[in-house]
C-alpha cells in the first residue's frame, strides 16, 4: 500500500529525512517511536505533501501511484488521512460545511454525485457516535475553542468520514487524559479493517496499550534504525532510547 | 479651482432656472451655501488627510451628462422582480437619479415613502440639509445639484411591517451622473428597516453617482440602514451617510461593496443623545483594479453611549482599498464606549491597503478601542483544509468568506443575512457576474 523508499526531507535547508525505508500493507498497523527532533512529525508532514517541507531524494509510492507528485488534497482523495498533532482552528468555517466541502471533493474526484444534505447528515449523525463527538461541537467553527481532548476526537471523527485507506496518527494521545484516550482508541480501532491501514506515531507506549501494533520502529536522526514487533515498545518503554542512540551513534 | 468641479459650477449657473423650477422650496433653499462651499475651497487632493489613497478630482473630471431637465430613462425592464428570495418587501426603483413609484406611499404600517421631489414640504424644511454638513465636497455638489431622491418618514411609534427596498440603477445609454438624494426620518420609538441596492445594467457604460444620505434617528428611534453596492468596474460611486441620533436610538448601518469600480463611501454620525447605540459594519470585496475608499467619523457628542464599529477588506489582484476612521468623544461624555476594527486581508502580493485608525477622547471615563490588521490567508488552515481534500481554491474561498462572516452575522434580517452569505460566497468563487439579489442582468 505504501512504500517509502530512501526518502530525504529538509525544512528551510535544514535536513531532516535522511533516508527513510518503510513499507506498509493493508490490514498493518505500524508504530514509529522515536526522542525528541528524530523527525516523526516531518516524516507525517512529508507524506501529506506540507508545503513548508522540501523533499531533496526518494521516492513514495502510494496504492502504486507516485505520491510524491500528487498535491494534498489529492492525496487525501487517494485515501491518506493525517490526524494532526496540533488540529488548525478555522474561526468561521463551520464543521458541516468544512466536512462537506471535504466529502464532495472527494467524490467529485472519483467521478461521484455530491451527497444529497440528508445523506450527508445522516452520515454526520452516524459518525460523530464513534467518537462521542458532542452535537454542539459539530456544529462550531473548526476546532474552534475546543479543548485538547476535543480536538483529538475531532481528527478521529474527520477520519471516520473520510474513510482513508491509510490513516497517519501524529502524537494522537498528546495531551488526552485516560478518558479521551480510549474514546480516541476506541474510534480507531472501530474503523480499523482489513483494507486500511495506520502508522501511529507516538512518544509513549499508553497509545499502543489502546492500538496494538504489528510492527514498531524507531526513528532517530532522520533515518528507521530498528524494527521489531510490539514487544520492541515495552522494551523502550523501560529502557528508554539512550541505548539505540548509543548502538546508533557508535556505527558512525 | 479645478476643471474637474468648475464644469459642474458652470452647469449649475446656466441651467439654475431649469433646476430650481423643478425641486421643492427646502432643495433650492440650500443651493446657494452649497455653489460657495464649492467655490471657496479647492476640491482635496489625492495624498491629502483622508484622501490619502482617493483622486477625488479624477473621479470628477470626465464629462457625465447630468438630467437636468428630468427626461425620463427607459424604466420599462428595470421595476420588476427584484426581490432577495424570501424576502418580501416594499421595493422601490430609482434610476439614474429619478425616483419611479410603482408602490403607493403609504402602506399598511403608516411609515410614509416617497419621491424627495413630491415629499411633504413640512418634512423638507425641517430636516432637509440638517445633518449633511457642506463643508463635504460630496454633500456640496450633491446639495448644489439634487433634484430628487428618497423621503421616507416613519411617524412616532411606527413600525416598516416589511423591509423598505430601494434599487438604485444605471441605465442610461449615455455617461451619466447621478445625483441621489435619501432622506430618512425616523420619528420616537418608530423602526425602519431600508436596504439600498446598487446596480449598474450596462458593464460598458461609465457612469458617476454622487449620494448623499441624511437619517435622523429621533428618541429611542431605531433605524437599520443596509447599502449593498453590486455594480461594474466603469462605475464610480461618491457616497456620503450622515446620520443624527438622538436619545436611547439605535442605529446600524451595513455598507457592503460586493463589486464596484471606483468607490468612495463615508459615514458621519453624530451620536447627540444619551444612551443611543451605534453600530457600524462594513465589507468590501474587490479584485481587478478596483478600489474601495472608506471615511467613517463617529463623533460622540453625549454621554452613556455605546458605538461599535468594524470594516473588513479583502483585496486580491491589484485592488487598493483605503479606511480612515475616526471616533471622537467630546467633553462631558462620561461612559461612552466606543470600539473600532479595521481587518484586511490581502489575498496577492499586489493588493494595497492603506488604513488609519483615529480615537480623539476628551472625557476620562471612557472604554475605548481601535485595532487595524493587514494580513494574509492563514498558510496552516489552508494545508490542513487541503489535507482533507478540499482544494486550494476551495479551500481560500471558504476562508475568505469565514473572514467576513461576522459582517454578515451584524445583518438583523434574516433572510437577508442568508442572502448575503450566498452572495458572498458566489463573489469568492468568482461568478457573481449577474445581480443574484435580483433578476436584473447585466448586459
Amino acid at each position: 500500500m505504501l512504500r517509502i523508499e530512501d526518502l530525504h526531507a529538509s525544512i528551510e535547508g535544514k535536513e531532516i529525512l535522511k533516508g527513510v525505508n518503510l513499507t506498509v500493507h493493508p490490514g498493518e498497523v505500524h508504530a514509529i517511536m522515536g526522542p525528541n527532533g528524530s523527525g516523526k512529525s516531518t516524516l507525517s508532514a512529508v507524506l501529506t505533501g506540507n508545503p513548508a517541507y522540501t523533499v531533496t531524494g526518494g521516492r513514495v509510492t502510494f496504492n502504486g501511484k507516485d505520491l510524491l507528485a500528487l498535491s494534498p488534497e489529492d492525496r487525501a482523495h487517494e485515501g491518506l488521512f493525517l490526524s494532526f498533532q496540533y488540529p488548525v482552528e478555522i474561526p468561521g468555517v463551520s464543521m458541516v460545511n468544512f466536512m462537506r466541502a471535504a466529502i464532495n471533493e472527494k467524490r467529485k474526484y472519483h467521478g461521484m454525485e455530491p451527497l444529497s444534505a440528508s445523506d450527508f447528515l445522516k452520515l454526520m449523525r452516524e459518525r460523530r457516535a464513534i467518537v462521542e463527538l458532542d452535537n454542539k461541537l459539530a456544529s462550531r467553527s473548526v476546532n474552534e475553542g475546543f479543548s485538547g481532548g476535543e480536538k483529538k476526537r475531532n481528527e478521529i471523527f474527520q477520519m471516520a468520514m473520510l474513510e482513508p485507506r491509510l490513516s497517519i496518527l501524529d502524537e494522537t494521545d498528546s495531551g488526552l487524559d485516560i478518558d479521551a484516550l480510549r474514546v480516541v482508541a476506541n474510534g480507531v480501532n472501530r474503523l480499523k479493517s482489513d483494507n486500511n491501514a495506520t502508522i501511529v506515531i507516538t512518544h509513549y507506549q499508553r497509545l499502543l496499550d489502546y492500538i496494538k501494533p504489528d510492527f514498531v520502529h524507531v526513528l532517530y536522526k532522520g533515518r528507521i534504525v530498528m524494527s521489531a514487533g510490539p514487544e520492541l515498545a515495552l522494551e523502550l518503554e523501560e529502557k528508554g532510547y539512550d541505548w539505540i542512540k548509543e548502538q546508533v551513534d557508535n556505527q558512525h | 479651482m479645478s476643471n474637474a468641479l468648475t464644469q459642474y459650477l458652470e452647469l449649475y449657473r446656466a441651467q439654475r432656472a431649469t433646476i430650481l423650477g423643478h425641486s421643492p422650496a427646502a432643495l433650492n433653499a440650500l443651493r446657494p451655501a452649497a455653489l460657495q462651499s464649492l467655490e471657496a475651497t479647492p476640491l482635496p487632493r489625492k495624498g491629502q488627510e483622508d484622501y490619502e489613497a482617493f483622486d477625488l478630482e479624477a473621479v470628477l473630471a470626465p464629462d457625465y451628462g447630468v438630467n437636468i431637465n428630468r427626461l425620463e430613462f427607459a424604466g420599462h425592464d428595470v421595476d420588476h422582480g427584484c426581490t432577495v428570495p424570501n424576502l418580501s418587501t416594499r421595493l422601490y426603483t430609482i434610476v439614474g437619479d429619478t425616483f419611479h413609484a410603482s408602490r403607493p406611499a403609504h402602506a399598511d404600517d403608516e411609515v410614509l415613502v416617497t419621491s424627495l421631489a413630491q415629499a411633504p414640504e413640512q418634512l423638507l424644511a425641517e430636516h432637509y440639509g440638517s445633518v449633511a454638513t457642506l463643508q463635504r465636497p460630496i454633500v456640496a455638489l450633491n446639495t448644489l445639484l439634487a433634484q430628487d431622491g428618497l423621503l421616507v418618514h416613519a411617524p412616532a411609534g411606527k413600525v416598516t411591517h416589511r423591509p423598505l427596498q430601494v434599487v438604485n440603477i444605471f441605465n442610461a445609454a449615455a455617461p451619466v451622473m447621478a445625483v441621489r438624494r435619501t432622506l430618512i426620518v425616523a420619528e420616537p420609538g418608530s423602526h425602519v428597516q431600508v436596504l439600498v441596492c446598487d446596480h449598474t445594467q450596462h458593464a460598458e457604460q461609465d457612469y458617476l453617482s454622487v449620494q448623499v444620505v441624511e437619517i435622523i434617528a429621533m428618541e429611542g428611534a431605531t433605524v437599520e440602514y443596509y447599502d449593498m453596492e453590486e455594480s461594474t468596474p466603469r462605475t464610480h460611486r461618491l457616497s456620503s451617510l450622515h446620520v443624527r441620533q438622538h436619545e436611547g436610538s439605535n442605529v446600524l448601518v451595513n455598507g457592503i461593496t460586493l463589486l464596484n469600480g471606483t468607490t468612495r463611501n463615508e459615514y458621519h454620525i453624530s451620536v447627540d443623545g444619551p444612551n443611543a447605540s451605534t453600530t457600524l459594519l462594513g465589507m468590501a470585496i474587490a479584485s481587478g483594479e478596483q478600489h474601495v475608499d472608506t471615511l467613517s467619523h463617529i463623533a460622540h457628542n453625549a454621554p452613556r453611549c455605546k458605538s461599535d464599529e468594524m470594516f473588513k477588506y479583502v483585496l486580491d489582484d491589484h485592488a487598493v482599498g483605503a479606511f480612515a476612521g475616526k471616533i471622537l468623544v467630546r467633553e462631558n461624555c462620561p461612559r461612552v464606549e466606543a470600539y473600532q476594527g479595521n481587518r484586511n486581508l490581502c489575498a496577492s502580493s499586489t493588493a494595497r491597503m492603506h488604513t488609519k485608525p483615529q480615537l480623539e477622547i476628551y472625557t476620562d471615563d471612557v472604554k475605548c478601542s481601535h485595532g487595524t490588521t493587514i494580513g494574509q490567508l492563514d498558510e496552516e488552515a489552508l494545508f490542513y483544509m487541503r489535507s482533507r481534500g478540499i482544494g486550494r481554491e476551495l479551500a481560500r474561498t471558504m476562508l475568505m468568506q469565514a473572514f467576513m462572516s461576522d459582517i454578515i452575522d451584524g445583518v438583523r434580517l434574516e433572510v437577508l443575512r442568508d442572502r448575503l452569505r450566498h452572495l458572498v460566497e458566489k463573489r469568492f468563487a468568482g461568478d457573481l457576474a449577474t445581480c443574484a439579489g435580483c433578476n436584473l442582468k447585466k448586459k
